[in-house]
């Protein structure tokens, strides 16, 4: 069959996956590359590196390039020290050596002022609140989206009520709960709770409406009844869906971090960019923000890898299902060893690097001997 | 046309058969059975009036058109819908709801995906409270006599269309319930392998003592596996006949071409597929443009 580029939900063959997967990445970094890199192209401004004895200017300043070549022509003029300078644009964007550089640096650099903290323990404290607002929404949130899936009475009930609830926006609560809770982390995980809580009951609600209704019928001619129906079957047979649902919730969780962290005193990793930003570090703001997608994007990956081990019985709808990005670099790469290096015995049976990866127990069906 | 042979005609071994199955307990008794549904001014019947006794390890099929209410009346048996009227009773208590004491075994496999193949014959067993060693030992019986014993540990998932739905009959067996109702079990199957999976449930029928309601729409099926056939029709819906199945016990796939069973297949015809009734605005003939040039020698 001929495959194009643009053929219509179609799936596109491994080579041309893995270099879209890559492009995807280095397209927006090449874009950067090139805004930082060429000064000529997008540098409408100077950032002021010293100022010299021009009075208008201070160091880190960023000013027009035409008033900067004045004011140095009228200095140099009064036979004054001129201001030196480079070429910026003008969203603060730092090059991308910089922000890598800060990776390390903002980790090892002192807090300005005694008392204040380290970088990592302002992350630290960051994953604290996400974790315990989170944690406190799921305590209440899971079983009562169960509830609400297994019966429509609790439904009824509760539903309309969270559905009106959830368009509340979350931070406008800011101000009631330091009335209440004080200032410091009690408020911020408030927030991630109201944030995370409502989304959470009706989404996990609606997942477990999407149980299978032949397995309940099953289990009631098995001889289920209601309680047992609800632990052994509804449970079990949404279970996989609420943990992927979770992994979504989560990443919610950390997109109210940034405003409960400002509620009250600020703290954490936006006490961390706010006081960046002002001392004019923004290799060191862009790397903290990274470091949050970064967080957030590991925490899914082995998530979605705890995933697979604890519900073996997943890895057939796995198969065809979403895969992560790691797992898409290693089997693409078990493909090409399988592709260049086969012989034919290695072409019977899964090439060493996927046989790796599988879970212990799971066998795949296509090694089993057909009965029928 | 071929002349066919009476299929009400009874070899004296087959009548004495079912002479001995009417002696027996009646196992599933439906007695005024209706099903109708509100649609507009006047409510759309399914059937009405249905009357059967179902006897102890007798093999009943139901058969008919699509949306004769073979289904709902399979569902109503196995307590899963309510009838508008009339009740069935199994073993003289009547149905009210389902029960571990009505198997099901339905078309689609209801294994359940998070259960390896033993843990989902134990699960009902576990239910009525056995302890898992019991259940273990139970279920390993039944996964052995449905011929999966090397698959006890594997997941539904990694099993074949067929046999995932001989462990949902182990599932049900297990249970060890006085009717197995089956609702179109090998609808899904491809012809070989329902072939292979009727003759694996005659076996089991064999050895078990077990009633068996089972549902389908294919002939041939219907014949090869049941004692008496129940024709279920549409417009009016209802029953329109039971059929002692003459065909000789025990059956194997030679008999499909004897006389008996061609002259049952003829009367389900009959029954399941009447004659057209030649409607008006159904034109005979498609309006269709000349595809072909005038000297093609076409018919």
């Amino acid at each position: 069959m001929k495959r194009d580029f643009f053929g219509l939900k179609q799936e596109l063959p491994q080579g041309r996956r893995m270099g879209l997967l890559l492009a995807s990445f280095l397209l927006p970094l090449a874009l950067w590359c090139v805004v930082s890199y060429t000064p000529w192209l997008w540098h409408p401004l100077m950032m002021v590196d010293d100022p010299g004895e021009v009075e208008a200017f201070i160091a880190g300043d960023a000013v027009p390039r035409a008033d900067f070549a004045r004011e140095n022509a009228a200095t140099v003029e009064l036979g004054l020290q001129p201001a030196t300078g480079h070429p910026v644009n003008p969203v603060y964007l730092p090059a991308p050596h910089e922000v890598v550089r800060a990776f390390h640096t903002a980790f090892t650099t002192e807090p300005r002022l005694p008392g204040e903290p380290w970088l990592h323990q302002s992350l630290w404290h960051s994953i604290q609140i996400v974790f315990w607002g989170f944690f406190l929404s799921s305590l209440v949130g899971v079983p009562l989206g169960i509830l609400c899936g297994s019966f429509r009475f609790f439904s009824r009930l509760i539903e309309p009520f969270i559905e009106f609830f959830r368009y509340l926006p979350a931070p406008a609560f800011g101000a009631l709960c330091v009335a209440v809770m004080g200032i410091y982390d009690a408020p911020k995980i408030a927030i991630i709770f109201i944030g995370t809580f409502f989304q959470q009951v009706l989404v996990i609600g609606n997942t477990v409406r999407k149980t299978d209704p032949s397995l309940i019928e099953a289990a009631q001619t098995l001889g289920a009844n209601h309680r047992q129906i609800v632990t052994k079957v509804i449970i079990p047979a949404s279970i996989t869906d609420i943990y992927n649902d979770m992994r979504i919730l989560l990443g919610w969780a950390w997109t109210y971090l940034i405003v409960s962290e400002v509620v009250g005193t600020t703290s954490g990793i936006t006490w961390f960019i706010n006081q960046q930003a002002r001392y004019r570090q923004f290799d060191n703001v862009f790397a903290a923000i990274m470091m949050i997608g970064l967080i957030g994007f590991l925490t899914d990956l082995i998530l979605a890898r705890i995933g697979r081990i604890i519900f073996p019985w997943q890895r057939g709808a796995n198969a065809h299902g979403q895969k992560g990005i790691l797992r898409r670099l290693l089997d693409w790469r078990a493909e090409h060893i399988r592709k260049y290096h086969s012989q034919p015995r290695l072409s019977t049976q899964p090439a060493p690097e996927t046989a790796g990866l599988s879970a212990p127990a799971a066998v795949e069906p296509s090694t089993l001997p057909q009965h029928d | 046309m071929i002349d066919l042979a009476d299929y009400r005609q009874q070899s004296p071994e087959v009548a004495a058969r079912f002479a001995r199955i009417k002696e027996r307990p009646v196992t599933l008794e439906v007695r005024g059975l209706t099903k109708s549904f509100p649609s507009g001014d006047r409510p759309h019947t399914v059937f009405a009036d249905l009357d059967l006794d179902i006897h102890r390890r007798e093999f009943i099929t139901v058969i008919g058109p699509s949306g004769c209410g073979k289904s709902t009346f399979l569902r109503i048996a196995a307590g899963l819908d309510e009838a508008t009227a009339g009740v069935i009773r199994l073993n003289g208590k009547e149905v009210s709801g389902p029960g571990p004491d009505r198997g099901m075994v339905f078309q689609g496999y209801t294994l359940f995906p998070w259960l390896t193949v033993k843990a989902n014959v134990m699960f009902g067993l576990k239910l009525k409270g056995q302890s898992s060693i019991t259940a273990e030992e139970n279920a390993r019986t039944w996964i052995h006599m449905v011929g999966l014993g090397n698959f006890e540990n594997s997941y539904p998932h990694q099993l074949s269309g067929g046999m995932k739905q001989r462990v949902a009959i182990a599932r049900a067996l297990a249970n060890e319930p006085r009717i197995l109702i089956m609702d179109e079990p090998f609808g899904a199957l491809d012809a070989q392998t329902r072939t292979k999976m009727q003759s694996y449930l005659l076996q089991i029928w064999k050895k078990v003592d077990i009633t068996i309601l089972f549902i389908t729409h294919d002939l041939d099926e219907a014949i090869y596996l049941s004692d008496r056939i129940v024709v279920l029709g549409t417009n009016p819906g209802g029953l329109r006949e039971i059929i002692e199945n003459p065909v000789p016990r025990p059956r194997s796939t030679a008999q499909f071409l004897t006389p008996e069973f061609l002259a049952v297949k003829a009367r389900l015809e009959e029954l399941i597929h009447p004659p057209a009734v030649v409607e008006d605005d159904e034109p005979d003939l498609l309006p269709m443009a000349r595809m072909t040039r005038v000297l093609d020698d076409v018919e």
